[in-house]
């Protein structure tokens, strides 16, 4: 038995707690008039039985591979296991994979003894927390069944269910926000056990590569972040912005204010087709194509050390993907600057560019201002564009021929190898990950408030 | 503005300075739709390069290869192959010498190594359907190694063309279309790759997504719209929802794996974690197009329905959310379609994985589209130049098809009040 069985049939209850409700309170009508419809009645039945038992049920899940896991350890055959913990972790999954039928034969001969146990414990402890599960449903229903009366109030009832299902909804981008910071806070802090704060922040080395066993030469790994952050500001926020923002803006200009309206049907999905293609395929062209034009470029004004993955190559394709974006952003900036001050320039003799020029964008530019700041936390947190094109060598350079790397390249770096989870080379990518959340949400964070305080500003 | 004298409108350098002004006017102008251009050329350019290096990929080349059994040292007793482990049989018999010797039999020296794993699975088919070819000789059409098939298309190496010159001279040599590519998954050897294993896993992983994220992303938006007190919890999940749907995907590739994969012990790898994954990222793009949505139903559909005595909850679940839903659609399927094209987070559970069989369910390894395009991007064999470019046309066309699905919605059923 196992706990997808008592699912199904909390499920059963639940329907039938439906249609007993539903037929209970048809059959009241005959008394006098229902507050609810017969409906509510089965809904509330129904509600009253599932959630509280699949909450139940929910509950139990964590705890009852805890028990199991206890329960096996402590018996003959557990006891029996390696005490090496890899070893003995590997032996246990395999015989779980078998105890579930994943899996026809171990690899270990352990695991061959250890199967039924688990099977035998699992399906204990699943008969213990089903039974509970299922009795708490039928009692809940069959309390919930007895209220049904003419003027009960069901639909109250169930409203105040819906109620909290719709609160608990929203919670989840609270519970999201939190599990982020806190799951990067915890594995930075262990990071920063091992490897000092103040060196990740100003150093201005970073070479991870730590050797496995201790007695290997190179075993400490330096991890200054300095290099990594240069980098992302370099291609994120100088070059992408400087081949972004002007071709944004005047994009945004030219749609709004000039484009004749059939013109414009036509360029503005091309902008949206510019933004929805993925960025693994900008990635791809920025390597395969521009890259090597880049560095040839390069190579002839005499610049002897471009490289085939230069920031340049990264940070152009980078911008040409932001274009959309900014030209979003500028134009509802543009468009909520009130038309009075345009019909006041235009009225005293102000051709349309100088209107633009002179009144509408300095009126706008707080907001076009946000809409860089967000397209700037956008770029630095842009992550496949760079890893296929900018290159993994952390250089502190404002060459732009030259390879440097970003604070998200590294990260895929030192995530995507084989190693165990707790090496300072893994917890390092999660200091830097935490280092990106908080720049990019202070970057939001003043962006949108720029935005908001501009906009208010004119209404 | 400083001179007290009056302008003269009709002086000659008065006409020079409009004149300039309106040269000026259409510089700026130009300058406008030449920022547009780029923009559109850039585009043009993108879709040229994918489809001039992908088109290929869905061509194959096949040589014909005289083969005569008799005279090959192949040891197979005919008899065992009308049974059900014929294709064992075949796997220890030496089908690579066979056709190596054939081929230089046919086509000289160079040709030893023209054909690759492809045209040896293609021979145990071909064997297997019909064991008494192994009693005579027969010709047949088999698959070309990668290199010779570069060189066909004109970007191969000098001794590969050679041999592709030669075939052509015997029109031993035919081009068609690869249907492998689009029923098989990851290989080693580059003219038997396929995206099939791909696509089935982004499609597993885009269903969990919509399955998680739409629900609860509607379910909030109605919430934060209709019920929400004005409150500072209620702040707090709004700037939290602003936030998410701003913060780097990769950021949520740590959060799935440190949450999903090293606290709740989920299969890694999985389609089952990819879409837990993306679903966070989904859900908070899905609320903003929700309450817009919801927002821009007009207050006198409320009005007239509160009139009537529905209760807040049957306005909102009877009349505002239906009108809103086509809105909520469109917005759901432009987050599913970023969800598509979506890599970095999924590179960070685990599924840049080499996968050679498609996923059977949700929890088996998989990869998607998007990362097996990146995968083959890292390879170093020419072959698989092609193959990207033509994953990539594969994984535009889906995203094409999405967002085409999502204007049509908004065109078709979306209402201007």
């Amino acid at each position: 038995m196992s706990l997808g069985l008592v699912f199904a049939a909390i499920l059963a209850v639940a329907a039938m707690a439906w249609w007993l409700g539903f037929v209970r309170a048809r059959r009241l009508r005959a008394i006098g008039r229902l507050h609810s419809l017969p409906a509510y009645h089965g809904a509330y039945a129904a509600l009253w039985a599932a959630i509280p038992a699949l909450l139940l049920l929910a509950a139990w899940a964590p705890v009852q591979s805890r028990l199991v896991d206890q329960a096996v350890m402590s018996s003959p055959e557990g006891r029996a296991l390696p005490a090496f913990e890899m070893q003995r972790e590997s032996i246990l999954s395999e015989a779980r994979e078998m105890a579930h039928g994943d899996l026809e034969q171990g690899f270990n001969p352990e695991s061959r003894t250890l199967a039924p146990r688990i099977r035998a414990e699992e399906s204990r402890y699943a008969i213990m927390g089903g039974a509970v599960a299922l009795l708490a449903a039928l009692a809940a229903a069959f309390l919930a069944l007895r209220r049904s009366a003419p003027e009960f109030r069901a639909r109250r009832g169930v409203e105040r269910w819906l109620m909290v299902l719709l609160f608990a909804a929203s919670l989840i981008a609270i519970l999201t926000t939190l599990g982020i910071l806190l799951s990067l806070m915890f594995e930075s802090l262990r990071f920063f056990k091992l490897y000092p704060v103040g060196s990740f922040l100003f150093g201005t080395e970073w070479s991870p590569q730590t050797a496995i066993r201790a007695d290997q030469a190179g075993s400490s790994g330096a991890f200054g972040s300095l290099p990594l952050m240069w980098g992302t500001f370099f291609i994120g926020a100088i070059i992408a912005m400087v081949v972004a923002v002007p071709l944004g803006l005047m994009s945004a200009i030219y749609l709004t204010q000039y484009a004749h309206p059939r013109l414009r049907s036509w360029l503005k999905p091309i902008l949206e087709i510019l933004a929805g293609v993925p960025t693994v395929v900008y990635g791809y062209f920025a390597a395969l194509t521009v890259a090597p034009v880049v560095r040839d470029f390069g190579l002839s004004i005499g610049v002897s050390s471009a490289s085939s993955e230069s920031a340049l190559a990264a940070g152009l394709v980078m911008g040409i993907m932001i274009i959309p974006f900014i030209s979003s952003m500028a134009d509802d900036s543009i468009a909520a600057v009130p038309q009075a001050m345009r019909d006041g320039s235009l009225a005293m003799g102000a051709t349309k560019s100088e209107t633009i020029r002179k009144v509408l964008l300095p009126a706008a530019l707080p907001g076009v201002m946000g809409g860089v700041l967000l397209a700037v936390s956008r770029a630095i947190g842009e992550t496949m564009i760079v890893v296929m094109a900018a290159g993994l060598a952390a250089n502190l350079t404002a060459n732009p021929f030259a390879s440097v790397t970003t604070v998200t390249v590294q990260i895929v770096q030192l995530l995507t190898g084989d190693q165990e989870f707790d090496s300072a080379k893994t917890l390092a990518a999660f200091a830097l990950g935490l280092a990106l959340f908080l720049i990019t949400f202070l970057l939001n964070l003043i962006a949108l408030h720029i935005v908001r305080r501009y906009r208010e500003q004119y209404e | 503005m400083s001179s007290g004298t009056p302008s003269r409108w009709t002086d000659g350098s008065m006409h020079r300075r409009v004149r300039r002004r309106y040269a000026a006017e259409r510089r700026f102008r130009l300058l406008g739709l030449a920022a547009v251009g780029v923009s559109v050329l850039f585009l043009a350019f993108l879709l040229y390069t994918m489809a001039a290096k992908g088109l290929g990929g869905f061509m194959q080349h096949e040589a014909r290869l005289p083969v005569n059994f008799t005279q090959s040292d192949l040891f197979v007793d005919p008899a065992t192959l009308r049974g059900p482990d014929a294709r064992q049989a075949l796997a220890s018999a030496d089908l690579e010498g066979v056709i190596a010797k054939a081929a230089t039999a046919a086509y000289g020296p160079a040709a030893q190594e023209m054909f690759g794993d492809a045209a040896i699975d293609q021979l145990t088919s071909a064997i297997v359907d019909n064991p008494d070819m192994l009693n005579g000789s027969t010709t047949l059409w088999l698959t070309v190694a990668s290199n010779v098939d570069v060189a066909a298309k004109g970007e191969g190496d000098a001794k590969a063309e050679q041999l592709v010159r030669t075939l052509e001279g015997k029109q031993a040599l035919r081009q068609r279309f690869n249907t492998q590519f689009l029923t098989s998954s990851d290989s080693t050897d580059p003219t038997s790759v396929g995206v099939w294993g791909a696509l089935k896993g982004s499609f597993l992983t885009i269903v969990i997504t919509m399955v998680l994220a739409f629900p609860v992303g509607v379910l909030a938006a109605v919430y934060l719209e209709e019920f929400a007190p004005r409150n500072r919890w209620t702040d707090a999940i709004e700037v939290s929802i602003n936030n998410l749907a701003a913060v780097p995907s990769i950021i949520f590739g740590l959060l799935g794996l440190a949450v999903f994969l090293n606290v709740m012990n989920l299969p890694r790898s999985s389609p089952l974690v990819g879409g837990l994954t993306l679903a966070l990222m989904t859900m908070p793009v899905i609320v903003i197009a929700g309450r817009n949505a919801i927002k821009s139903v007009p207050p006198s559909i409320r009005d007239a329905a509160l009139g009537v005595g529905a209760s807040k909850m049957q306005v909102t679940f009877h009349h505002v959310l239906p009108l809103a839903l086509p809105g909520i659609l469109t917005g759901t399927i432009i987050g599913l379609a970023r969800a598509l094209g979506e890599t970095a987070p999924l590179l960070m559970i685990g599924m840049r994985a080499f996968i050679a069989a498609p996923p059977g369910g949700v929890t088996d390894p998989a990869t998607v589209l998007p990362v097996q395009i990146f995968l083959w991007s890292d390879e170093v064999d020419r072959a698989f130049v092609e193959k990207t470019s033509a994953a990539i046309i594969v994984l535009l066309l889906f995203m094409l098809l999405m967002n085409g699905l999502a204007i049509y919605l908004r065109n078709r059923f979306e209402r201007r009040w």
